[in-house]
């Protein structure tokens, strides 16, 4: 699919209903910043209005689920509302806090990275090059606490999903699947390639904040060495971010 | 301190509460009970308000003493026979576990999950407002993981645990189908798969766990492919990967996911479908949002109805009185395993 394709799956929202606690307003049915731009827009504009009965929105790559008390809100009511609230924003295309995420490459903490890059028919310091070079945009947080999906991945470090997933790949992986890159937040299962790890814990329960990333945020990745890993996996033990917020 | 001991248990015996809502959006599941009848009802009896975490019984029940005070308890959800120091309880009563005496939670004669609520509630520090365990992400619970024996649950202290009480009959649920309300991408699919869904008959797989309830039956083909952009996940979206056969999300569902989801079950009958075993049968009916939100009024006039209409406890009962209280208790499957008491 080409970008003037996915230009013309940018529609007009529309809510689709998921039962009767929530509904998702839906903005198109592909990876885009600016269907992604308006997702966060209606998300902040909820969240100044606090509408009665909306008891949680939670944004994703191209729509905002809206969780409802049915027993206090007017379904009718409510989708309108929704409807004009969306037709009337533009898209956030301003970006949140940007953050500088450090990365030890290969060896034991991206055990993928070489078979990525023979298949892409690249050496690994040019696969780190790339993956590193590139701005990514979190467009939603899921699958598990703090996971950040993004975009921004090269198009040249597009790699097909494993065949064969992993049971567990370890906290803080740096993954690409597809055309989407992401930061896993804690052990998990993945069918995903992995390139690095990052001392950064996304989501750590004993720390304020517990969630370090939201929806939104920009992340670049910083190559390190193991010797720095040391230092930093101690600080991040002790509670420290670790991650950077960094100026555009 | 007064502290209920786990003497033994089965594998996934957790603390639920409510759940965890407030968080979706960095990836956090709510999870809490499987059963929200149940739980409520047990905490009920003990006076407790509704949602007060209890503990979570996973077809098998456990066995539990009491140190350092008594404690009034109650059981509900599964149908599970309580005993204390051997005694049965009647059903839907509450309890008295004296200090130094142990309760026994009988394996689930119909249904799966059954809670067991203490007057005042269990102190196990809540994470992210919830003492849900979410065994995924480790989260809740105590110390994040299911319970086990040697676990000690501290009890909070409460002032006046109340009269042993008892409800006479319990919420009258549905028994028919299981119902959906369709969408959000019931237009991935061909109206004959539609029409499958909802003219056939489904089995609840044994890939069935507080995340999600694999379901057997006719292949839902899709239309327009499976593959779409992950958007939001609800409790009771029925998902349908691109084998075709349906898998309804429950509890401890993950935030978002990238399947079409066909319907979705109305929040009113998902206690009910959580009670299915494995290898049972089930149907799903397509209504209306009026019917819905009506049956979601009814369930939430009944959980605020309950403290008025429990009755004080007088009844001695024998064990005529106990048979016949649980002939009502629901079908059980021929093929399910017969478990020693």
């Amino acid at each position: 699919m080409n970008a003037s394709l996915d230009r013309s799956t940018v529609q007009a929202p529309r809510i689709l209903p998921c039962g009767d606690c929530a509904l998702s307003v839906e903005f198109g049915d592909t990876i885009d910043p600016e269907i992604n731009g308006k997702v966060l827009a209606l998300d902040d504009a909820l969240r100044v209005a606090a509408v009665p009965g909306i008891l949680e929105t939670v944004p994703t790559y191209r729509s905002l689920m809206v969780h409802f008390d049915p027993t206090m809100a007017d379904y009718a009511g409510l989708s309108q509302r929704l409807l004009s609230e969306a037709q009337a924003l533009t898209s956030q295309t301003v970006a949140g806090r940007r953050w500088k995420v450090p990365v030890v490459y290969g060896g034991a903490y991206g055990s993928d990275l070489d078979d990525v890059a023979e298949r892409h028919g690249m050496s690994p310091s040019r696969l780190i090059e790339l993956h590193a070079g590139a701005v990514y945009r979190i467009y939603m947080i899921g699958f598990m606490p703090g996971f950040a999906y993004l975009g921004g991945l090269d198009p040249q470090l597009a790699t097909p999903r494993r065949v064969q997933p992993r049971a567990r790949i370890p906290a803080g992986s740096i993954i690409i699947g597809g055309a989407q890159a992401a930061v896993a937040s804690i052990e998990c299962p993945s069918g995903w390639h992995l390139l690095g790890r990052t001392p950064v814990r996304s989501y750590a329960p004993d720390r304020d904040p517990v969630f370090l990333f939201s929806a939104g945020d920009e992340i670049v990745f910083d190559p390190i060495d193991e010797a720095r890993w040391a230092a930093l996996e101690r600080a991040a033990e002790a509670g420290e971010p670790v991650a950077e917020q960094v100026t555009p | 301190m007064t502290a209920l001991v786990v003497k033994s248990c089965g594998p996934m015996t957790s603390l639920q509460d409510h759940g965890r809502y407030g968080y979706q959006r960095f990836g956090v599941s709510p999870s809490g009970a499987m059963d929200r009848r149940g739980l409520a009802l047990a905490n009920a009896l003990v006076g407790n308000p509704p949602w007060t975490a209890a503990i979570e019984f996973v077809h098998l029940g456990g066995i539990l003493s009491v140190s350092g005070g008594d404690l009034h308890i109650a059981v509900a959800g599964a149908d599970c026979v309580l005993k204390i120091d051997g005694k049965p309880v009647p059903p839907r009563s509450t309890a008295t576990l004296e200090d130094g005496q142990t309760a026994e939670i009988g394996p689930a004669r119909s249904g799966t999950f059954a809670y067991l609520a203490v007057a005042g509630g269990f102190s196990a520090p809540p994470q992210l407002r919830s003492q849900s365990l979410h065994l995924r992400s480790r989260m809740g619970g105590l110390e994040g993981r299911p319970l086990q024996a040697g676990d000690l649950l501290e009890c909070r202290e409460t002032a006046h645990p109340g009269a042993h009480m008892h409800l006479p009959a319990d919420f009258a649920q549905e028994d028919g189908p299981i119902r959906v309300m369709l969408g959000p991408q019931d237009d991935y699919f061909a109206p004959e798969a539609i029409r499958a869904f909802l003219e056939s008959e489904f089995t609840v797989s044994s890939h069935a766990d507080r995340m999600g309830f694999q379901l057997t039956g006719p292949t839902l083909a899709h239309a327009k492919g499976f593959n779409i952009v992950s958007d939001g996940i609800v409790e009771g979206h029925i998902q349908v990967p691109g084998s075709g056969q349906p898998i309804v999300l429950m509890r401890d569902r993950q935030t978002a996911g990238g399947y079409p989801k066909i319907a979705t079950v109305i929040s009113a009958d998902l206690d009910r479908l959580a009670q299915v075993r494995p290898g049972s049968p089930i149907r799903f009916r397509a209504v209306d949002r009026d019917e819905a939100v009506a049956a979601a009024r009814a369930f939430k006039a009944w959980v605020e109805s309950l403290p008025a209409a429990l009755i004080p406890l007088r009844w001695t009962p024998t064990t005529e009185d106990l048979l016949a209280a649980n002939l009502i208790g629901g079908t059980v499957h021929a093929l399910d395993p017969v478990l020693p008491e």
